[in-house]
């Protein structure tokens, strides 16, 4: 299986290339106890890097140093570090993540997967790993992506189309309020974004293990990125593996566009959106409906 | 010689068109012995919609009971055996209503579509925790049309909704259409086989599944019956 591996990626002319720059220098001291294939894995994360394939063999020497602690040698998220972690190490084994442009149930494309290992995540054990060069990240990538045969036989999901934003507009707030009580994100996330709603200290990700839903007026360490397009992204691809769902088929681009924008609202940040809607509340105090139950059902 | 030739091109074809389809059945009652832990009320009143669509508070539905020591909610299947059988076309349908799954165990074949209904007033996020198969994770508020899916692997998928904690059920995708769902009276049948040995199980969300091999004469109804042991916890 590895021979027939490696005669088919030495045809394919660029893999071919890639695999004597990269693959071979390190390949001499691969530890072959976690590298489960040798296999060059097809990505266009080399627009970014320069780097045209990620290299498993290269991507499982970097993998034994700076992430087998918590991930595991079979990259099952059961490192000898996990036991200590909360939230816990990812399980690429399962090849669920959380923070993709691709629709729920679908696997991520390696962009994906280089911005997550770029950025790491927030309020997590994971750190960035920008210091390390952007070829050696796209190795990384190669190397999660061996963990789970979903690979062999799926292609990643076609990216969501992300729109144009719209003005920040009070009207645009205010449709995303109702869109929040409608959509019953206050019942997780609380009826002032704080993380606490009738619903949050029951939660639990796919792994059964306990996971808050987001506080907004923590401030704006988002996982999946802080822009209005990262929001904008999260409710329509849902992060997998968590309780937040897509959105996708049920709210129009526009409708998330208003939903960003009275997130913000929510946050402690003085932002365009917070202005319009501090000025809103005190001029109309009294028919502000609140969100929650006693609103009842819309 | 071309009579010989013409009967056996038009037999393949009879082969082709139709799979081995017999007429005989496997069918029997699964029960329980002991004591079946008692099932709780389910608090239902922070979602209000669904509190006053029931009169009685609904009971949890890890080991539901009928009477007669039945058992219900088993899934009875060919586990290994069974002829093959063409594409499933039926579409299965899955409702959301009065925060609760009905049914409370899907069973369906591997590839077989389904269609995910919310007859609630309230939003529900439908969560399958595949593990085999993709999992996904998707909202759908009152009045928006049925969710379309499919499993592609046979996996035993638990299923729940985030916003109302106590939703859970189960989708059990199967290798084969020859399953059975038991209902309060624990009954269950198999039909439509042809002669042959098979592995029947029968599975039930908390118990171990249990396996019998039963052996199908042509035309042949036999009556196979699962008890499931079972602990006041």
């Amino acid at each position: 299986m590895r021979m027939k591996n490696a005669a088919v990626s030495f045809f394919s002319g660029v893999a071919f290339v890639v695999f004597l720059a990269a693959g071979t220098p390190c390949s001499a001291q691969i530890d072959h106890n976690i590298t489960p294939v040798t296999t060059t894995a097809q990505s266009k994360v080399g627009s970014m890097t320069g780097h045209a394939y990620g290299v498993v063999d290269s991507g499982a020497q970097v993998y034994r140093r700076y992430c087998v602690g918590c991930h595991g040698p079979a990259g099952d998220g059961n490192g000898e570090n996990a036991q200590w972690i909360d939230p816990k190490p990812r399980d690429f084994t399962a090849a669920t993540f959380k923070c993709r442009s691709t629709p729920t149930g679908t696997l991520p494309t390696d962009e994906d997967l280089y911005d997550s290992i770029t950025r790491g995540f927030v309020n997590s054990n994971m750190p960035s790993w920008r210091p390390l060069p952007p070829d050696i990240r796209a190795n990384l990538v190669a190397m999660v992506k061996s963990f789970s045969p979903r690979w062999q036989t799926e292609k990643p999901g076609t990216p969501i189309q992300i729109t144009a934003e719209t003005p920040v507009t009070i009207e645009s707030v205010l449709h995303g309020r109702e869109l929040f009580q409608k959509m019953e994100c206050w019942k997780c996330h609380g009826p002032a974004g704080k993380g606490d709603g009738p619903s949050a200290s029951t939660l639990t990700d796919s792994q059964n293990n306990p996971i808050k839903p987001f506080n907004f007026s923590a401030g704006d360490r988002f996982k999946c990125g802080a822009t209005n397009a990262d929001l904008y992204r999260d409710f329509m691809t849902g992060l997998d593996g968590t309780p937040m769902p897509s959105f996708a088929d049920v709210i129009k681009p526009e409708e998330a566009w208003d939903l960003v924008h009275f997130l913000r609202t929510l946050q402690p940040m003085d932002t365009k959106e917070r202005e319009l809607w501090k000025s809103y509340a005190a001029a109309h105090k009294t028919d502000i409906k609140p969100i929650g139950p006693d609103t009842g059902a819309q | 010689m071309a009579l010989a030739l013409l009967v056996a091109v038009s037999s393949a074809l009879v082969v082709l068109a139709a799979p081995p389809a017999g007429n005989g059945s496997i069918s029997g009652k699964v029960t329980y012995t002991g004591t079946p832990p008692k099932m709780k009320p389910i608090d239902m009143s922070k979602e209000p919609t669904c509190a006053k669509q029931h009169a009685t508070p609904v009971m949890t539905e890890n080991l539901v009971t009928g009477p007669g020591n039945a058992l219900q909610d088993v899934v009875v299947y060919i586990s290994a055996g069974a002829p093959e059988t063409s594409a499933p076309t039926q579409t299965l349908r899955y409702d959301q209503k009065g925060c609760q799954y009905l049914p409370h165990v899907l069973a369906m074949e591997a590839n077989q579509p389904f269609e995910i209904y919310n007859d609630d007033q309230t939003s529900h996020n439908i969560h399958p925790l595949a593990k085999v198969n993709p999992e996904w994770n998707k909202s759908q508020p009152p009045g928006t049309p049925p969710i379309q899916a499919k499993y592609e692997k046979p996996e035993r998928i638990p299923v729940k909704c985030n916003i109302h904690p106590w939703m859970h059920g189960y989708f059990i995708v199967l290798n084969t259409s020859h399953f059975s769902v038991t209902g309060d009276d624990g009954s269950f049948s198999l039909k439509d086989l042809p002669a042959g040995k098979y592995t029947v199980t029968a599975w039930q969300e908390q118990s171990e599944p249990q396996t019998q091999d039963v052996t199908l004469g042509a035309g042949e109804s036999k009556s196979v019956n699962f008890t499931f042991k079972v602990l006041p916890y």
